[in-house]
């Protein structure tokens, strides 16, 4: 493709550039379609209206004529040449306006009495209908006049001719072919038309769906579908989209988020690693040794981390619910308790852990473990020396659920919704250990067993609540918490 | 010690083969799974480290194999798929240990040491003993120079863990496994507590210290300094 020959193109209006896409388009094939319909019930409906005028009009007049026949051919048989003539003589008296038209001839086809100045030379058929033109016919001689006839051969080889002036039916006829006409005509006009504008709203919608697309393509993904507001189909569709790119943008976001977050929390240690590698290189041997123990450590502490990311992104990502058996949450819940009596007894914390019976769910034992260490990590993390840790396992309502405590300082309701990002430490100062990542496993591995968790006061401290009540990970309001 | 390290990670064949000859032990190696195989049906090996993901035969499929065929030599499982079910999915096809990488070797020198030893027991054992601290497996006693030391029973389980590895390194994650029963990560030093108060019942009143903290690769029990 030449960019230049594009632009020395002359530019055309949009409309007309957007002419073989439109006749392209799904719409204009569907208003074709509907085009050709119209015209066929168009058709059969006129052909209904013929056949029930002209065509019984038709079938009335050949009725008529086939009685006038029998009953002169009855009065021959009856009263001879003569009685047949005066019977003729009197119906054409009678019948001023020329509607019938009556004619007898002997064998030689020379009239003897009718209305009718010669016999007809158009052909007839086997049964011996015929149509012929009448000229100089009734009053208004000038115009030109149809009629339909049936001739019969007499004994004695006399021919009759009983016919009908048919001009008015034929003027209906045509009237009828010419409504037909017209009505095909406005038909398709109008079904082309309303198509033609229907597809042009058509496309214009997906064309701002299509431009959208490709600008979110180019990279800006804050675009939108625009929408009527009309709440049509197209809103609909459009709604939908837009919610998710809403969705896929806030993930975009996260996920840069995160690998902001790594870049800069790793930078720290590395930066220490650094340091003690340099000390190693050019220190004595003492220090160098103690500089490479403390190297690995940096080293240790960094694998952990990454370790810890894919772990959390496995989880988010993999459905391990294969992997899913019962399990007590009683009896988790006293093992954790009993790993972690001589950490609180170090910092003189009060230790409760109120977990009797039996309290089975179905999950996987060692991620919900790891869930119940870290939140308890925290808790023993944040509760100052004489403070108070609590877990508690019972079942309000129906629902297995898992309670952490602490007495520390708590988190404030406005950052409540960012401790389960990844690297997000409420302890701004980083003065406590950890990697921010504990809680971010956590809520991964809760939405995996469809399990919800709330983060609550305690004044003073935090409350965690993990309710296994089968709903998502998340809140009602899609932050991941719930108040 | 004769090992055969069966892994197709060049980088970590020398490195292993270097650190393994420094403990004294004999190395062979090989890179491709069906080679590996032929090798360890042929020879005679005190323990195989086998990776998983190898050239023409898998390390499950290698370790199947073998035990197919009635060979027990001790075998860990080196793997990058650390979950839950792979590790399962390793020890039942016969694995005595399985270790994720990347991990230090003190790590695999650890567990290495214990498959060795596991080896080598073979009568159940009632009586374990490290310097003048007894541990009586029947009664599920504790004493140091004879006087009895209380113990709870997470303590015991950690002790007695200990104690069978009387001499090596422990390293935290062997404790994990085998003590407490979870895979888990612990966040904060809560092993390290769980050690020192049970250095405060074992140790504190006497001078000869058994339980160390060796920084940065675990704990070991042992009679000398």
């Amino acid at each position: 493709m030449s960019r230049g020959q594009a632009d020395t193109d002359a530019p055309k209006p949009a409309i007309v550039r957007q002419v073989p896409r439109l006749l392209r388009s799904s719409t204009f094939r569907l208003a074709l379609l509907y085009t050709a319909l119209s015209m066929a019930s168009v058709v059969v409906l006129f052909g209904f209206i013929y056949w029930a005028t002209a065509g019984l009009m038709d079938r009335q007049i050949d009725e008529t004529i086939e009685a006038e026949i029998r009953g002169l051919a009855e009065q021959y048989r009856r009263r001879g040449l003569e009685g047949l003539s005066a019977t003729i003589v009197d119906r054409v008296s009678r019948d001023p306006n020329g509607a019938a038209v009556y004619l007898l001839t002997d064998d030689e086809y020379t009239p003897i009495v009718g209305n009718l100045s010669h016999w007809p030379e158009a052909p007839s058929t086997v049964d011996g209908w015929t149509d012929f033109r009448l000229r100089d016919w009734g009053r208004d001689k000038s115009e030109e006049h149809l009629a339909r006839a049936r001739t019969f051969l007499l004994r004695g080889g006399l021919h009759l001719l009983v016919g009908r002036d048919v001009r008015e039916l034929e003027a209906m006829r045509r009237l009828i072919l010419n409504a037909l006409a017209w009505g095909l005509a406005i038909t398709i006009g109008l079904a082309l038309g309303i198509g033609l504008m229907m597809s042009v709203g058509v496309m214009r919608r997906i064309e701002a769906f299509n431009q959208t697309g490709r600008e979110i393509m180019e990279g800006d993904l804050s675009r939108r579908v625009p929408t009527n507001g009309n709440g049509d189909d197209f809103d609909q569709l459009a709604g939908n989209l837009n919610q998710m790119l809403e969705r896929i943008e806030g993930l975009m976001t996260a996920v840069r988020q995160v690998s902001d977050n790594i870049a800069h929390d790793l930078r720290t240690p590395l930066a220490r690693l650094q340091n003690r590698l340099e000390i190693a290189r050019t220190e004595g041997p003492a220090q160098a040794r103690l500089a490479v123990e403390q190297a690995n450590e940096e080293v240790a502490g960094l694998l952990t981390t990454f370790n810890t990311l894919l772990r959390i992104a496995r989880i988010e990502s993999r459905d391990r619910r294969s992997a899913f058996g019962s399990l007590d949450l009683v009896q988790l819940a006293v093992d954790v308790g009993e790993l972690y009596e001589p950490l609180t007894a170090e910092k003189n914390q009060q230790l409760v852990v109120e977990a009797t019976g039996s309290l089975l769910v179905s999950g996987d034992r060692d991620m919900l473990f790891q869930v119940l260490v870290n939140l308890m990590d925290n808790a023993v993390k944040y509760t100052p020396e004489g403070g108070r840790v609590g877990l508690y396992v019972s079942m309000p309502e129906g629902i297995p659920t898992a309670v952490v405590s602490d007495s520390g300082p708590g988190i404030p309701a406005t950052l409540r919704e960012r401790v389960f990002q990844r690297f997000f430490r409420a302890d701004s100062s980083r003065t406590t250990q950890g990697n921010g990542l504990g809680l971010s496993l956590v809520r991964a591995v809760m939405e995996l067993h469809s399990a919800t968790i709330l983060l609550q006061d305690n004044s003073p401290g935090l409350r965690i609540v993990v309710r296994f009540d089968g709903k998502t990970g998340k809140g009602e309001d899609g932050s991941g918490i719930r108040e | 010690m004769r090992i055969l390290l069966i892994e197709d990670d060049s980088h970590v064949v020398s490195y292993l083969k270097k650190a393994l000859n420094e403990t004294g032990a004999v190395v062979d190696c090989s890179q491709d799974g069906k080679e590996g195989l032929l090798m360890a049906a042929s020879a005679e090996y005190d323990a195989l480290i086998v990776d998983r993901m190898l050239p023409n035969l898998d390390g499950l499929g290698i370790v199947r194999t073998l035990r197919a065929s009635g060979d027990h030599t001790p075998v860990l499982i080196l793997s990058a798929l650390g979950e839950v079910d792979d590790r399962v999915e390793g020890l039942r096809a016969g694995g005595d240990d399985y270790l994720v990488k990347p991990f230090a070797f003190a790590e695999l020198h650890a567990r290495l040491e214990a498959l060795l030893r596991r080896g080598a027991v073979d009568a159940p054992e009632t009586q374990l003993q490290v310097a003048d601290l007894e541990m009586d497996l029947l009664a599920r006693k504790v004493s140091r120079r004879g006087k009895e030391i209380q113990l709870q029973p997470r303590e015991f389980r950690l002790l007695e863990y200990l104690m069978r590895h009387a001499g090596q390194v422990v390293t935290r994650t062997m404790l994990l496994e085998n003590v407490w029963d979870y895979h888990f990560d612990p966040q904060t030093n809560v092993i390290d507590v769980h050690i020192s108060r049970l250095r405060g019942k074992i140790d504190r009143d006497y001078d000869l210290t058994l339980l160390r903290t060796l920084r940065g690769s675990g704990y070991m029990i042992s009679d000398s300094n």
